[in-house]
């Protein structure tokens, strides 16, 4: 359908080993036991997956976005929790990637694509959608810059070895006077709050992260300062693109499930496949999902060939897509499972629970959709 | 059509206050540990809500009890939905000993269900046999003196902790019976408690029938009239169950607009945002217009009117509505809405199910769809 090279096909090949072998039945552990899945990180840095995205200088692979995308989509088939660590460590380490310092891309990115994790710190208690609210602050002070304020929800936060964090340099010139700046697990002054205890997406790790005076050398500012924001915006349109083949993966994911089970079940004197409803319902899952791959494999295209003007708009229009094609789609898969789709002896309720997650992190849909609307009518 | 009287006020009033200050208090602790509380179906049949099904002399309501079962099942799902499945469950499972029982069946049991406090469960389903309630396989056979019954049965809620049980099975003459049975009886084996993704705080458990033997007077009306005897049950309890997720669907709306209200984004609150503001214009009418539904139903079940067709409206219009207002309401908390510290996650799970049970939500609009074609007089099958 995307016509690959061999080279992205023997990694996705891997990938499906990985899945089929190592992630796919620990799913339902990682997510009844709400563990970290610790032998899957190391399963990744074994295969080099956990940042394909970096060139080879750095121990990447230099993957493009397209062929990342879709080793996200693999995995959420199976896992969409075990994709976020990798979604998470992404988010973390492309600002550094993108406007950091030499040093600073050689201190650390060779030690995210070894088995070093990631963070990517901007949410706060009152700052969600609304970012620029954020109060966490950076005051320069000589060699360093003293960094007070508080980030929730942080995925891989309280594990994380590396932490990019967001804050302001200069909150009077708001979206300019934000920067990143690249915090390392042990630091005084950073303090865990609380893990939270989730719906779904369980095994991934969510955290508070406290910083009390913490003291963050100069040189690990990321960029110039007031150059936070830019960074974060761009790196969302990525983390967007990874979201939604999160949710292709998902929804994928739910399609055989339900498909493989309507074929099986048999109701009223033949299997509950041949009957309209369940037709319907499936062709409709079906198709929604393909739809929303090639969106998103469009928005991957755009990312790679750099096409600046398209990929926010396309990066937003295909989370919103995907997010809402994969809630829609795994609902109906537990319907089309019936009683037995509400029990978890089966996979269709914790995709279920696992959806609702893409709707909301990364841009709520309703952000994706001001974030696309406002473009749409701004022209071309 | 749509007034209460004094008494039924007051009796609502009282419900509304013990969902609020007993129940929704413990609803998040019901959830997170999943296993069955006895002292809220104990508290449930102090206020009588579990009799309301019973004739008058056994607490039972003497008019409007398919209104007032409704009403009240929408007062306690708003404060937790796995309460109020207790209502539901033990009148499908009195229904049949109220509608087809004898007298001597009705003054044994009748006590029972009542001062008694015995919970009653309702086991229809079977591996083989969800939607499609007439492929069923358990069988009863006849024996000298009763009935042998064979047979597996699925999902059953509050399997593992009623004493007694309404039980469809197949009888020699190939129709379907209901016969109720004492859950202590000689192979009656219950299997484990199923792990599910809401309504945690109910019990859902597969129960083993091994060659159990029944006298004849366990045999609840005649043989062969199971069938019609379970869908005259549905009748009664499938509006309960569109106010059950109505209920819910109350329960996530209120919490979605307490956060709006207060939450701002942009210099605004979020319910001045069109998008959320208009999430909200919409469940709260799918909210009127399910009440609506459940209303003409119960109504016309309390009157004695064929109510099929409403009550299928309403199972369906009301589950998707709890569905849909749910997953609306996480999503107007965003990240805390995601999060168990917050309600509407469960609400959201726990709607689900509504969707799913006491006919899945197609089976409804098959009902529907037949009625609507019997009622012009065309062919609905
Ligand atoms: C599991 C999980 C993982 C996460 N991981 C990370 C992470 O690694 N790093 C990180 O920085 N953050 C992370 N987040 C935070 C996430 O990105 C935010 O939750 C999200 O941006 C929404 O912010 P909020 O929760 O504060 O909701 P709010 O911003 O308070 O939004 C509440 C509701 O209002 C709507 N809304 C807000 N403004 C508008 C508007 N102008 N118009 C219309 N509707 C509006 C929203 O769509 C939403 O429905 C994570 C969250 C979760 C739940
Ligand atoms: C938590 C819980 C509690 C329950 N409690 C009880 C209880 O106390 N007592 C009891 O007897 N049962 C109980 N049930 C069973 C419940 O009523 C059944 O699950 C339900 O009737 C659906 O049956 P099924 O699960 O076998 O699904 P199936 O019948 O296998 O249906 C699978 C899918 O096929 C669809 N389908 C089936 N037939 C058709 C058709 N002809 N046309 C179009 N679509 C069709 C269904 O809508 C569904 O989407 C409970 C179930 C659950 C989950």
């Amino acid at each position: 359908m995307i016509p690959l090279n061999d080279e992205q096909e023997m990694v996705l090949n891997t990938v499906r080993d990985v899945v089929r072998d190592r992630i796919a039945p620990r799913a339902a552990e990682i997510d009844s036991k709400d563990e970290f899945p610790w032998d899957i990180v190391e399963v990744y840095a074994q295969n080099g997956l956990l940042a394909p995205l970096l060139p080879e200088q750095y121990g990447g692979i230099g993957a493009e976005y397209l062929l990342f995308a879709m080793i996200i989509e693999e995995i959420s088939k199976a896992s969409p929790s075990a994709a976020l660590i990798l979604i998470a460590q992404a988010d973390g380490f492309l600002p550094i990637h993108s406007r950091g310092s030499d040093i600073l891309k050689e201190t650390y990115l060779p030690r995210l694509a070894s088995g070093s994790l990631s963070a990517f710190a901007a949410t706060e208690p009152g700052a969600g959608s609304d970012i620029l609210s954020m109060k966490t602050r950076a005051v320069p002070n000589g060699d360093h810059y003293v960094l007070d304020g508080r980030k929730c929800f942080i995925t891989n936060g309280s594990i994380a070895d590396v932490i990019t964090v967001f804050a302001y340099t200069n909150p009077a010139r708001k979206a300019k006077g934000m920067s990143a700046f690249v915090v390392e697990k042990g630091s005084a002054g950073l303090a865990y709050g609380k893990n939270e205890d989730k719906m779904g997406m369980r095994g991934s790790v969510n955290s508070e992260l406290i910083f009390e005076a913490l003291a963050v050398p100069v040189q690990n500012r990321v960029g110039e300062e007031g150059e936070g924001f830019a960074n974060m915006m761009e790196t969302l349109d990525g983390s967007r693109l990874f979201a939604a083949s999160q949710a292709v993966g998902l929804a994928q994911g739910a399609v055989d499930e339900a498909v493989g089970y309507a074929r099986e079940r048999v109701q009223f004197g033949g299997p509950i496949a041949s009957l309209q409803a369940i037709q319907f319902m499936v062709a409709d899952m079906v198709a929604y999902t393909e739809a929303a791959r090639m969106l998103t494999y469009r928005a991957a295209r755009l990312l790679d060939e750099g096409k600046k003007r398209q990929i926010t708009r396309f990066c937003a229009m295909a989370k919103f897509v995907a997010s809402d094609t994969a809630m829609k789609v795994t609902t109906d898969a537990v319907q089309v499972l019936g009683g037995y789709g509400y029990m978890k002896d089966f996979p269709v309720e914790r995709m279920m629970r696992d959806a609702k997650l893409i709707q909301l992190y990364t841009g709520t849909n309703q952000i994706m959709r001001l974030v696309a609307g406002r473009d749409i009518f701004r022209g071309d | 059509m749509w007034e209460l009287n004094s008494s039924q006020m007051l009796m609502l009033e009282s419900v509304r206050r013990m969902s609020r200050e007993v129940i929704a208090p413990a609803a998040a602790r019901i959830d997170r540990e999943g296993v069955f509380r006895t002292d809220m179906a104990d508290m449930l049949f102090e206020v009588g809500l579990l009799q309301i099904f019973l004739p008058p002399a056994y607490g039972g309501l003497e008019q409007d009890r398919c209104l007032m079962f409704c009403l009240c099942i929408e007062e306690v799902a708003r404060a937790c939905a796995s309460t109020a499945l207790n209502l539901i469950i033990q009148t499908a499972g009195l229904f049949p000993l109220v509608e087809a029982g004898s007298r001597e069946q009705q003054e044994k049991f009748f006590p029972r269900l009542s001062e008694g406090r015995e919970l009653i469960g309702y086991m229809v389903t079977e591996p083989e046999a969800g939607s499609d309630v007439a492929a069923l396989r358990s069988r009863a056979r006849s024996v000298e003196g009763g009935y042998v019954l064979d047979g597996t049965k699925n999902f059953v809620s509050n399997g593992g902790v009623c004493s007694l049980a309404s039980v469809l099975c197949r009888t020699d003459d190939g129709g379907l019976s209901f016969f109720v049975l004492e859950m202590e009886t000689e192979g009656v084996v219950r299997g484990k408690a199923e792990d599910k993704l809401g309504f945690r705080g109910s019990n859902t458990q597969q129960v083993f029938l091994e060659e159990v033997f029944l006298p004849s007077h366990c045999l609840v009306g005649e043989e062969g009239k199971g069938f019609e005897i379970a869908m005259r049950d549905f009748d009664a309890t499938r509006p309960g169950v569109a106010a059950l997720a109505l209920g819910i669907a109350e329960a996530a709306a209120d919490a979605a607009l307490r956060y709006a209200v207060e939450r701002r984004t942009f210099n605004k609150r979020l319910v001045d945002h069109q998008a959320i503001r208009f999430m909200v214009a919409d469940a709260w009418t799918s909210i009127e217009a399910g009440r609506g539904l459940i209303w003409r139903a119960a109504r016309d079940n309390d009157r004695g009117r064929k109510n099929t067709k409403l009550a299928s409206m309403a199972k369906c219009f009301c589950s998707d509505t709890a569905v849909r207002v749910a997953s609306d309401a996480v999503q107007i908390l965003g990240g805390y809405g995601y999060c168990k510290d917050y309600p509407v996650e469960r609400h959201y799970r726990d709607a689900k199910l509504t969707q799913i049970f006491e006919g899945a939500n197609q089976i409804q609009r098959i009902v529907i769809g037949r009625e609507i074609l019997k009622e012009e007089g065309r062919s609905g099958r």
